[in-house]
């Protein structure tokens, strides 16, 4: 079988291939880490490989598909976004600050895809702490995007969503603070869902924020992403925001039938700052589902203005808080020679942070800072109830909100880094589902001049399953999902 | 609002960061452009709004208070950039 099959192949058609050992686990962990070591310089989007666990994992699935055993991800190799703790294996979050740091035990992530039967090859690339939507702020080096060398993978999930676009592995894992999964996935031409705030624990995921973190799938297909999130899904003793809801088989719940579905459109999201060419890709996926028997509706989003204050407050203040636990003594970089404790923690931060993670820590630390807590912090977490209650409205109405991921296709390496605010109006239309807490996925919308469109589906808590379903049948009707960048085993 | 270097020097000793003289200006204008974005909360009356601090508005779970996890003290002392005889190691504090 040429490697482009394999690369090629859905996790579903992987699986039929292991079950009736037309393949085995191990040769498709050598095809993908094969294509990884000979296109992988160019990109950057892996930084850490785990070949020989990986081998030695597949041919223990081997031996539980020749036994009959196994479930539909048995056998399937996947990397990992490096902020989840990986038992052993280094885990830096694209930062000088755990550039060497090896976790003691697995995130319950990790371990569930584990227990799942999913081969771990390695580690991706990723803005230092998450901070970023363009994969430019890694110590590790920026990432680049697969469909044009000259643009950015966005980010965070950047170095996870060039690697599934370049054929390195048929599922990755991301995380979405404020649009991490899906502007990625967006710019990458793939396919990334952020779920529900609670369905899936954060035991392990280095923290950001911690009320807006969520991990979530990206793959090929919603229906590949349903495969997964089944699987990281659930209640989790370890995280005591983890809600107590029972996961469905997402996959199996795709029927691709979306007659009478209500579609809401938000008026806002259609704004100004949308690229006129992107209104157009969507608008031409949205008619298709119009097709399909759905129904769209025209919405309000009256506060989705305040979305971006909104979240550069209570993020920033989060991580302030999370990340003043290094302090360079219990675990990541310390400085050379401290003459006192002031020192160590002075220095160690000044020199483990980069400029990105330190600008957030600023911020977050004055917007906490006594005298500046109620205009900053408290004003913005009143306004973050605004922001949900417009969402909750609106899905009085409406079974789906839908509307562009991103307002552009990928821009050009560095051409945002300067202007911290312009980078952050690249996450205008992804940033208010975190604060609301709902479940948001991207999935292809075709090309401009090369280079993928995402439409974005929102849906109503922990209903992951109604989105899921209307990305697939919007998949079964076109092929944009399946269109290739020009790259690695995928070149003509 | 614009905010100072001094201001900035401030709030970097509070997150123990350390900003150098040449970094300074830079890093000020930077942050101002953060916060005059930010500022645009105050344009939104939020009178008797209850503050949002989990979207589900969810209250803390707590489980059984019994034995959970092993001892695993090594493992995570293996971390620890400087440590002897299971202590982290910090500089002299008290004279």
């Amino acid at each position: 079988m040429a490697d482009s099959d394999v690369v090629n192949a859905s996790v579903s058609e992987l699986h039929r291939m292991l079950s009736a050992r037309a393949i085995s686990s191990e040769e498709l962990v050598n095809t993908y880490l094969g294509q990884i070591e000979a296109e992988n310089e160019s990109l950057n989007a892996v930084i850490t490989l785990c070949s020989e666990q990986a081998l030695t994992d597949a041919r223990e699935a081997d031996q539980m598909l020749s036994r009959g055993e196994g479930n539909p991800l048995t056998g399937i190799p996947l990397l990992h976004k490096d902020i989840f703790c990986t038992q052993g294996v280094r885990t830096t979050c694209g930062s000088h600050m755990l550039e060497t740091f090896e976790p003691a035990y697995d995130a319950t992530v990790v371990a569930r895809l584990k227990a799942a039967g999913t081969i771990t090859l390695g580690k991706c690339n990723m803005d230092e702490f998450a901070m970023g939507s363009s994969n430019e702020t890694s110590f590790f080096g920026a990432v680049k995007n697969p469909w044009d060398l000259n643009c950015v993978p966005g980010g965070s999930s950047g170095g996870s969503a060039a690697a599934l676009a370049a054929g390195f592995a048929p599922l990755v894992t991301g995380t979405d603070t404020g649009g991490s999964i899906r502007q990625p996935a967006s710019l990458c031409g793939i396919t990334g869902l952020k779920p529900t705030y609670g369905r899936v624990s954060r035991l392990g995921i280095i923290a950001f924020a911690s009320s807006l973190d969520q991990a979530g799938p990206m793959g090929r297909s919603a229906e590949d992403c349903a495969h997964m999130l089944t699987a990281m899904s659930g209640i989790d003793a370890g995280d005591s925001t983890s809600a107590d809801r029972a996961v469905p088989d997402f996959a199996a719940a795709l029927s691709g039938e979306i007659d009478g579905l209500r579609i809401g459109i938000p008026r806002e999201y259609f704004n100004d700052a949308l690229n006129p060419e992107v209104r157009a890709r969507i608008m031409a996926a949205l008619s298709l589902l119009e097709k399909a028997g759905a129904r769209l509706i025209d919405i309000d989003l009256p506060h989705t203005h305040y979305a971006i204050a909104t979240y550069y407050v209570i993020a920033p203040a989060e991580a302030s808080a999370n990340l003043a636990r290094y302090d360079g003594v219990r675990f990541g970089h310390r400085c050379d020679a401290p003459i006192d404790l002031e020192d160590l923690y002075l220095r160690s931060r000044s020199e483990g942070f980069g400029e990105e993670v330190q600008r957030r820590i600023l911020v977050g630390t004055y917007a906490l800072s006594s005298g500046f807590y109620d205009a900053y912090f408290n004003k913005a977490q009143q306004v973050r109830r605004i922001i949900a209650e417009d969402f909750h409205r609106a899905f009085e109405t409406v079974d789906v909100i839908a509307g562009p991921s991103a307002p552009n296709v990928a821009f050009q390496c560095g051409t945002k880094q300067q202007d911290p605010v312009a980078m952050y109006m690249e996450d205008i239309y992804t940033l208010a589902v975190n604060l609301a807490g709902l479940p948001g996925l991207s999935a292809p919308a075709g090309l401009i001049n090369g280079m993928p469109v995402g439409l974005q589906l929102i849906g109503k808590a922990f209903d992951e399953a109604t989105i899921l379903n209307t990305a697939h049948r919007l998949q079964q009707d076109t092929d944009w999902h399946t269109i290739r960048p020009n790259f690695g085993a995928f070149q003509s | 609002m614009s905010v100072t270097p001094e201001d900035i020097e401030k709030v970097a000793l509070l997150a123990r960061l350390s900003i150098s003289e040449s970094e300074l200006p830079e890093v000020t204008e930077r942050f101002s452009k953060v916060l005059d974005l930010v500022d645009e909360l105050n344009t939104i009356n939020t009178d008797g709004v209850v503050p949002m601090s989990n979207p589900h508005d969810m209250t803390q779970r707590l489980r059984a208070d019994t034995v959970t996890s092993h001892n695993s003290r090594e493992a995570l002392m293996a971390s620890a950039p400087a440590q002897d005889s299971g202590y982290f190691l910090v500089p002299k504090v008290i004279d």
